[in-house]
């Protein structure tokens, strides 16, 4: 029972990352159907902003996390204007493969500029604290609330504000929006932006239960593809529950069948469900 | 009578795109289908050629249920279509992007092709003269090996046409020809259509262009909210008070 | 269609040079780095026809040569079979496991065939990086036979090799060749033109995607097995996303959809890696930003911006005076207010 819960804990934190991850890169696809491919190099230079901060200028990590948003947001708008702009129009392959040439160059750039090596990052919530009987560090209980206060204050933006209305007028109908006088070309922008700095926020939270490096991004992006299409491709509370989902069947998983395989678990899901539904669970066929 | 449809309905979700509509394609002739847009034009015709799966009802072709079958097999059986958009393949020539439309009626496979056996050079030779043949009676073998890219808008509807003929149909179905191109080329593709009838190949059409509809189809159905609302010769729609309704919509600057 | 292998100078060229270089410039390291390019050539090809003719990108075919690879080894290490059985035994496993995948694969399309491959993919490296007891895990598999004699040719030497390798492009440029320029060739490429056309024209898609696929998957293992009885050692790394994203490269660069593609794109690539050595781990610094100038610009690569050039050369010297058309939309309701009138 007790490691049940420990588990349950686990699953919880992993799915709050996982949910984070997948919530931007559901909100890219709402907007523009792209499946950035490169999203995982924005998760990853995420990490690598707040290490740099707290290292280099010994910043407190809530700053260094803020600084690390505003950075790989405005890296995200940069990805739209430069590449997947000019190609809105292009045939899908292309953009796929611009996205591919994008992460390539960002993780070899990472390399560059920090290394190869797996790096730590220390953060001053390492204590070990017993909640419920269970023990954790503090980090760990950080990761969920800071995500679950992420989350809430995404949809209120999303469902209360007039900007965050029109992303999702425009992902309901891109044309539709244009003719009520919606700026879609802001709208893609302000999206990339929230999209890369909600990667960066879950990038800081988890990188220091966690390692820093190059290709920490690879099986994280992979599992949140995973989830977009579990919840289906541009919904907001697909990629949340869907998150949690993958995050509880992954440490459980990992407990009760086989750690060595564990990651594999999300990936036969995703064939599974494709194998059944070749347009993902809540696809809207016809209209 | 060539093609009938038996309370044809198709729904999505709670909507009736299409409902209960009764339709006959009479052989050797012009058949046209109208209606305002929105009218259920476009998927009626998915269901024709088998595009989309009916809900309910029936597709007979010459005696026989078709209604389950899919587009190729369609195809295989004689009927062909063209698309509002013409999909070519712009870098290469027209010709290149005709030659593939006879491959229905053709059998060889992969091992024929790698080892080029006499049957695929036969094939070959009998594909690009039966583009030849097509892109002749379209009238545009003095742009065969001109890239599809570089030709003008109303040449691309002939290259489309041409690829549908290739197929060797009995019936084409084209999905708003004219849309997109001058009144001097609409005349023209007018003629090809009944250039067609002659060679005794059925036409059904969808248009928004009433005036060429009026004198060129022998039979016109009427299509409004997906339901048949008329059908019958041009005097007989124009003289239809449901059509005349349907049209003005009691909004005489509609 | 018209490409650069069409024109029969150069396909003679490249075959000339390709025999010749050992003798211009014996160097046992050049012959090393030129036998491993042939190697991924033949893997680009694969990918060519699938992502390129037929417009599937899929991103699994790191792992089929992975598994080609692996079966060769595996035979090998494991059996006393004969050589040239096993690679055609490690070929017909990855063909075969290819049409499984691709049956269920091919269901889904565009981004969600790219994340279904992708998923495949990453499933097929963490199989082979895990089942330790048959791949040996990230330990690799050692002492891989060489390929075995036939008759008097041997192919122990690095020079035989060489040839051994080229023959086996020279093969495989030949069956591209031949299924591009046919009717089966036109098929797949009027199903990357419009899959819904390419129906009404009577293929059956399916059946032709799955062809396709299988075949790729075929020339992907014969990379993975030639590479691994030329290397004779493998590891899971061989399955991982950066050599998809390796092979990716060279296809973009030389020209996806264009039959010279493959061979330009990877020996540009490898020549380019190996003159700027110091990069080695950075050039996708050079290369990550080529590959999305390559789409935004050039999006059929250096082979497919020479044939437009060739194009439009041959357009100017007919001298066809450019008609300027524009075209009347408002014909339409112009027509049907007549109607209306009237």
């Amino acid at each position: 029972m007790d490691i049940l819960t420990q588990q349950l804990f686990n699953g919880l934190t992993i799915g709050s990352v996982y949910s984070l991850v997948a919530l931007g890169l559901t909100l890219v696809y709402g907007i523009l159907h792209i499946p950035n491919f490169a999203h995982g190099a924005l998760y990853m230079l995420g990490a690598y902003v707040t290490l740099t901060m707290m290292l280099l200028w010994g910043i407190h990590y809530w700053i260094a996390m803020a600084v690390s948003v505003l950075v790989v947001g405005l890296l995200g708008v940069l990805m739209d204007r430069l590449v997947f702009h000019p190609l809105r129009h292009a045939p899908p392959i292309h953009d796929k493969i611009a996205a591919i040439g994008m992460l390539l160059f960002l993780e070899a750039f990472a390399q560059l500029i920090w290394g190869a090596d797996y790096r730590t990052m220390e953060t001053p919530y390492g204590q070990v604290i017993d909640i419920f009987g269970m023990t954790a560090t503090t980090q760990r209980v950080l990761i969920n609330i800071g995500a679950i206060a992420v989350m809430i204050l995404l949809y209120l933006f999303l469902k209360k504000t007039y900007t965050g209305s029109t992303i999702i007028a425009m992902a309901q109908n891109r044309e539709g929006a244009q003719l009520v006088g919606i700026n879609t070309n802001r709208v893609a922008m302000l999206t990339f932006m929230i999209s890369g700095g909600l990667a960066a926020i879950a990038a800081s939270l988890s990188a220091p239960i966690n390692l820093v490096f190059p290709g920490m991004g690879h099986l994280v992006i992979l599992k949140a593809f995973v989830i977009i299409i579990l919840g289906g491709m541009g919904s907001v509370p697909g990629a949340i529950l869907g998150g949690y989902i993958l995050g509880f069947t992954e440490s459980l998983g990992a407990t009760y069948i086989s750690n060595d395989y564990k990651d594999i678990i999300a990936f036969l899901l995703l064939v599974v469900i494709l194998s059944i539904k070749p347009k993902g669970l809540f696809s809207r066929e016809g209209f | 009578m060539l093609i009938e449809t038996k309370q044809l309905t198709k729904k999505f979700g709670g909507l009736v795109a299409v409902n209960e509509v009764d339709f006959t394609i009479e052989k050797g002739k012009i058949n046209a289908i109208i209606g305002p847009n929105g009218a259920g034009k476009s998927t009626f015709f998915n269901l024709l050629s088998g595009s989309h799966l009916p809900t309910s009802g029936q597709v007979i072709y010459k005696g026989k249920d078709v209604t389950k079958l899919s587009p190729n097999k369609m195809a295989e059986l004689g009927v062909a279509r063209t698309f509002q958009t013409t999909h070519l393949f712009e870098e290469s020539t027209v010709l290149d992007n005709v030659i593939v439309g006879h491959r229905l009626r053709t059998k060889s496979n992969l091992w024929d092709a790698v080892l080029r056996t006499p049957r695929f050079k036969r094939e070959e030779r009998k594909c690009r003269e039966k583009a030849m043949e097509v892109l002749d009676f379209v009238e545009l073998t003095h742009v065969m090996d001109q890239q599809a890219g570089s030709i003008t808008q109303e040449e691309k509807k002939r290259v489309a046409f041409a690829l549908a003929l290739a197929t060797d149909p009995e019936v084409v179905f084209l999905d708003e020809p004219t849309a997109g191109i001058n009144p001097g080329e609409t005349e023209g593709l007018a003629e090809l259509m009944e250039k067609m009838v002659q060679r005794n190949i059925t036409v059904c059409l969808i248009e928004h262009k009433m005036k060429m509809i009026m004198k060129l189809a022998d039979k016109i159905m009427v299509l409004n909210y997906g339901e048949k609302i008329a059908e019958g010769t041009s005097d007989e729609i124009m003289n239809n008070p449901a059509v005349i309704e349907a049209y003005l919509g009691g909004d005489a600057s509609a | 269609m018209v490409s650069l292998l069409k024109n029969k100078g150069w396909v003679i060229g490249f075959i000339i040079a390709a025999i010749l270089f050992p003798f211009v410039l014996s160097n046992d390291y050049f012959l090393h780095v030129l036998t491993l390019a042939f190697i991924w050539m033949i893997a680009v090809y694969g990918l060519n026809l699938l992502a390129g003719y037929t417009g599937y990108l899929s991103l699994a075919h790191a792992g089929f040569f992975a598994i080609g690879a692996y079966s060769l080894g595996l035979l090998s290490v494991n059996t006393d079979i004969n050589f040239w059985l096993a690679l055609l035994l490690a070929c017909l496993i990855t063909s075969a496991i290819g049409a499984v995948v691709g049956l269920v694969a091919l269901r889904t399309r565009e981004h969600f065939f790219a994340i279904y491959t992708l998923c495949v993919g990453y499933i097929i490296y963490l199989v082979i990086d895990k089942w330790d007891s048959l791949t040996g895990g990230v330990r690799g598999l050692i002492g891989i036979e060489s390929p075995s004699a036939i008759g008097p040719l041997t192919f122990e030497t690095p020079l035989s090799q060489y040839y051994l390798v080229l023959f086996f492009l020279l093969f495989t440029v030949l069956i591209m060749y031949r299924i591009v320029h046919s009717l089966t060739g036109r098929t797949f490429i009027a199903i990357r033109n419009s899959e819904d056309l390419a129906q009404t024209i009577g293929i059956s898609t399916m059946k032709n995607k799955l062809l396709v696929f299988v075949l790729s998957t075929f020339f992907a293992s014969l990379a993975g097995a030639l590479y691994a009885s030329f290397i004779r050692f493998i590891g899971p790394d061989i399955g991982y996303i950066t050599i998809i994203f390796d092979l990716l490269t060279y296809l973009i660069v030389g020209g996806i959809g264009t039959l010279a593609g493959p061979i330009v794109g990877t020996f540009l690539i490898v020549a380019v890696s190996q003159s700027l050595q110091f990069l080695q781990d950075y050039r996708m610094l050079i290369f990550g930003p080529l590959l999305t100038l390559l789409v935004i610009f050039y999006p059929r690569g250096i082979v497919g911006a020479y044939h437009d050039w060739r194009m439009k050369m041959a357009a100017r010297k007919r001298n066809r005076p450019q008609k300027e058309q524009r075209y009347f939309e408002a014909e339409t309701d112009e027509s049907e207010k007549k109607i209306k009138e009237g």
